[in-house]
């Protein structure tokens, strides 16, 4: 059965690494859906959130393939162990002066913040889990949404486990 | 000590025990080729491609189990080997390729002779590498020869800057690699080798199907003692011939598309299949959900991404199947199978591998017999790809791990003569065979002239039917004989639609007798029967490159044959048959 997977990956802060990683998804045919990557509290280490869809066996496949690449130091399965995930998007909507009330009240129900304004749009910041992100979306819809930038998600496991040590399966 | 890249490298390498490297010089490249000028412990042959360097890397690697080293240039030095390294990664050959680079200031401008060489080199590679602080360049290589050499064996490539190689450095060679995310799994974990163990003494129809992982390891002698202790049957992969001895009786020949009828029987009938170092390649299962449909599944592998790839396996051990073997005796016993064994030797009977030689005509297989009498099934073989390699495969028995040098995973035609090259190289007092279709000879022929040059006696046995014979063969059996693009002697005045070699046919270009002779190689003709075995034998007793081009029937066929997609018990022998499995 197809689902969403979330995977974390701790890997080597170098060129090239980012298009090795790509290259091995694309490679096998395998599409990315979210991708995001920053540094990690050591320096040389960068961590990957990647968001796959596939079944068991294709994942399976996916997770092992990527832990054969000396390139990655450590590749974490976060779908089916507690986390957290959140994602940050910024919104452009149209919108006249007499209707930005209204998207006020939208953003202060997401928790979002107006991040810029001009004469006809606005645009907003909102961080959450996709589902929340979705929502957004779709209520922002009507208005006339002019430009969406997301990042995908990051996600880190709940409690004391983590990626570059214990207990992280 | 204080000295430049270039002359590290050539430190680096004697500390590896490189004693041959294979290359072409190239701009970038000049400082590193000068460091090697008065080197006396490196051999350095000189190809006449890049593909040929690599290759003979690679032929150089499988028959002595010692990583290959090839030098070559930027740019189109690098795009060359491409091929090789691709050939390597399919097959898991632990290769060291080193390739220059444009100066680091250039490295993005589009310089000449500029590529990306770690970009294009990244899907065909176990790992590659760019230097691009001359200090880091111990460690790197340091690293380069360890990823290449352990775990799932393959390629790695280190991509050197020029200005790496003149630059000055404080050489020290480290002890110890460093590499944080690279822990390859050595030792079984040992309640899994229990319960392959349990598993097998449940078994009443038990087949062992090993491939080259058992060759990478140097597992054969501890297989073999296995298989005496129980008695299990073995079936070999292309990659695994001369794993186990192709003599002995619990040996059921290659599985597979080309494979014996009683080693695809038997998988076929089985109800353990024990895979080890084999990968379940689709020339292998042919339609997988009927590929050994009765069986359960023990996979060993070094490679955790090999198992669960294409079957869902019940008892997975990571590891070298050389130490998982040896775990493995330690619990072995006698298993109570004769009445399967006795159903296998009935196939044995009924089902050996044939061809038709009751008449005067020169086939394929015949050559391939006679090589194995005249050598004393002691040579080492290397082959082309297509029939050529298949009639190889199916007809010299190979007796002993790195005897049979052959692109497998990739199948790559042209691979044979420089490959032979290494593997002659390697063991110098060895007879070497490149068997040959004539097709893919001329994909590299142009070693011929690094053979002589280096006067090596290397024996070139070519199977020459006029054709692109194995395509030519799935197009008489599958598209109703219609022979496109695959006749090697068509010319411009030939008719547009032909599948009727004859007496007409214009003679075959290039005439290999001749060009044998302008590489300064002995070269024969052989177009009879009766001539073979004493041309074998003049060959092999002459100390030179000689070639040989076997005249042989043009449509012979390479059989049996699963038909591609098609479940491997169902192998079919000629046109009829191919046309009765279109219908069904």
């Amino acid at each position: 059965m197809e689902r969403e997977y979330t995977i974390a990956l701790l890997v080597v802060n170098e060129s090239g690494v980012l298009a090795h990683i790509a290259g091995l998804f694309s490679g096998r045919g395998f599409n990315i859906r979210e991708l995001s990557v920053g540094e990690t509290e050591n320096p040389e280490y960068s961590r990957m959130t990647i968001v796959v869809k596939g079944d068991d066996q294709i994942v399976e496949q996916i997770k092992k393939q990527l832990n054969k690449f000396i390139d990655v130091i450590k590749v974490n399965d976060l779908t089916n162990i507690p986390s957290v995930h959140r994602e940050i998007i910024l919104i452009k909507v149209k919108t006249s002066a007499n209707r930005r009330q209204e998207i006020f009240q939208i953003a202060e129900v997401f928790k979002g913040k107006i991040v810029d304004i001009s004469h006809d749009s606005l645009t907003l910041e909102v961080t959450g889990i996709t589902e929340k992100i979705e929502a957004l979306i779709a209520i922002l819809k009507p208005y006339g949404i002019q430009e969406i930038a997301r990042t995908g998600r990051v996600s880190i496991s709940r409690g004391i486990s983590h990626i570059g040590g214990i207990g992280n399966g | 000590m204080k000295i430049n890249g270039a002359r590290a490298i050539v430190e680096i390498l004697h500390k590896e025990k490189v004693t041959t490297i294979f290359g072409i010089p190239g701009g970038v490249v000049i400082p590193l080729f000068d460091a090697f000028y008065e080197d006396k412990k490196i051999n350095i042959v000189i190809t006449k491609h890049e593909q040929g360097a690599i290759h003979a890397a690679d032929g150089y690697a499988r028959s002595s189990g010692k990583p290959g080293v090839c030098l070559v240039t930027s740019g189109p030095g690098a795009t060359n080997i491409v091929t090789g390294l691709a050939t390597a990664y399919m097959d898991s050959i632990p290769i060291v390729a080193l390739t220059g680079q444009v100066p680091t200031a250039n490295i993005g401008n589009d310089a000449f002779q500029e590529a990306d060489t770690t970009g294009i080199t990244r899907p065909v590679t176990k790992h590659n590498f760019i230097v691009k602080n001359p200090n880091d360049l111990p460690l790197i290589m340091k690293n380069a020869f360890y990823i290449a050499t352990t775990g799932r064996t393959g390629p790695v490539l280190v991509d050197i800057p020029k200005d790496i190689t003149t630059a000055e450095i404080e050489f020290e060679y480290p002890e110890k690699v460093k590499i944080p995310g690279y822990n390859p799994t050595l030792k079984g974990n040992i309640r899994q080798i229990k319960r392959v163990m349990e598993t097998i003494k449940n078994a009443r129809r038990p087949l062992i199907y090993a491939g080259g992982g058992i060759i990478a390891s140097g597992a054969s002698e501890e297989l073999k003692k296995f298989v005496k202790i129980t008695g299990i049957p073995v079936t070999l992969t292309l990659m695994g011939l001369g794993a186990f001895p192709g003599t002995e009786p619990e040996f059921l020949g290659m599985l597979g598309m080309h494979g014996t009828k009683t080693a695809n029987y038997a998988v076929s009938r089985c109800d353990l299949l024990i895979a080890i170092g084999s990968r379940f390649d689709d020339r292998i299962t042919g339609k997988l959900s009927m590929f050994a449909p009765h069986a359960k599944f023990i996979h060993i592998d070094i490679d955790p991404a090999s198992i669960g790839k294409n079957v869902i396996i019940d008892v997975p051990v990571v590891g070298d199947a050389r130490h998982i073997l040896h775990e493995m005796a330690g619990y072995a016993e006698p298993l109570n199978i004769n009445k399967w064994f006795e159903e296998i030797e009935g196939w044995k009977k009924e089902h050996p591998l044939t061809y038709s030689n009751d008449d005067d005509i020169l086939r394929p297989q015949y050559v391939v017999e006679q090589i194995y009498k005249v050598t004393g099934g002691d040579a080492i073989i290397t082959t082309e790809v297509g029939q050529n390699q298949m009639w190889t495969a199916q007809f010299y028995k190979f007796t002993k791990p790195r005897q049979l040098i052959t692109s497998g995973g990739l199948g790559t035609m042209g691979y044979g003569l420089p490959a032979a090259i290494g593997a002659q190289i390697a063991h110098p007092d060895a007879t070497v065979i490149d068997i040959a279709g004539d097709g893919s000879i001329q994909m590299n022929i142009q070693e011929m002239a690094t053979i002589s040059q280096h006067e090596l006696p290397i024996n070139i046995a070519i199977l020459n039917n006029g054709y692109l014979g194995m395509v030519r063969q799935w197009q008489e059996f599958f598209f109703d004989k219609r022979y496109s693009a695959t006749c090697l002697k068509r010319v411009q005045r030939c008719p547009k639609i032909c599948n009727n070699p004859g007496e007409n046919c214009p003679p075959f270009v290039p005439d290999f007798v001749k060009l044998a002779e302008a590489y300064s190689a002995i070269g024969l003709r052989i177009e009879k029967k009766s001539d073979v075995e004493g041309a074998l034998i003049e060959a092999v007793k002459t100390k030179k490159p000689v070639l040989m081009d076997f005249i042989v029937n043009p449509e012979e066929n390479v059989t049996p044959m699963v038909p591609a997609g098609a479940p491997i018990n169902k192998m079919i022998s000629s046109k009829e048959d191919a046309q009765n499995f279109l219908l069904a």
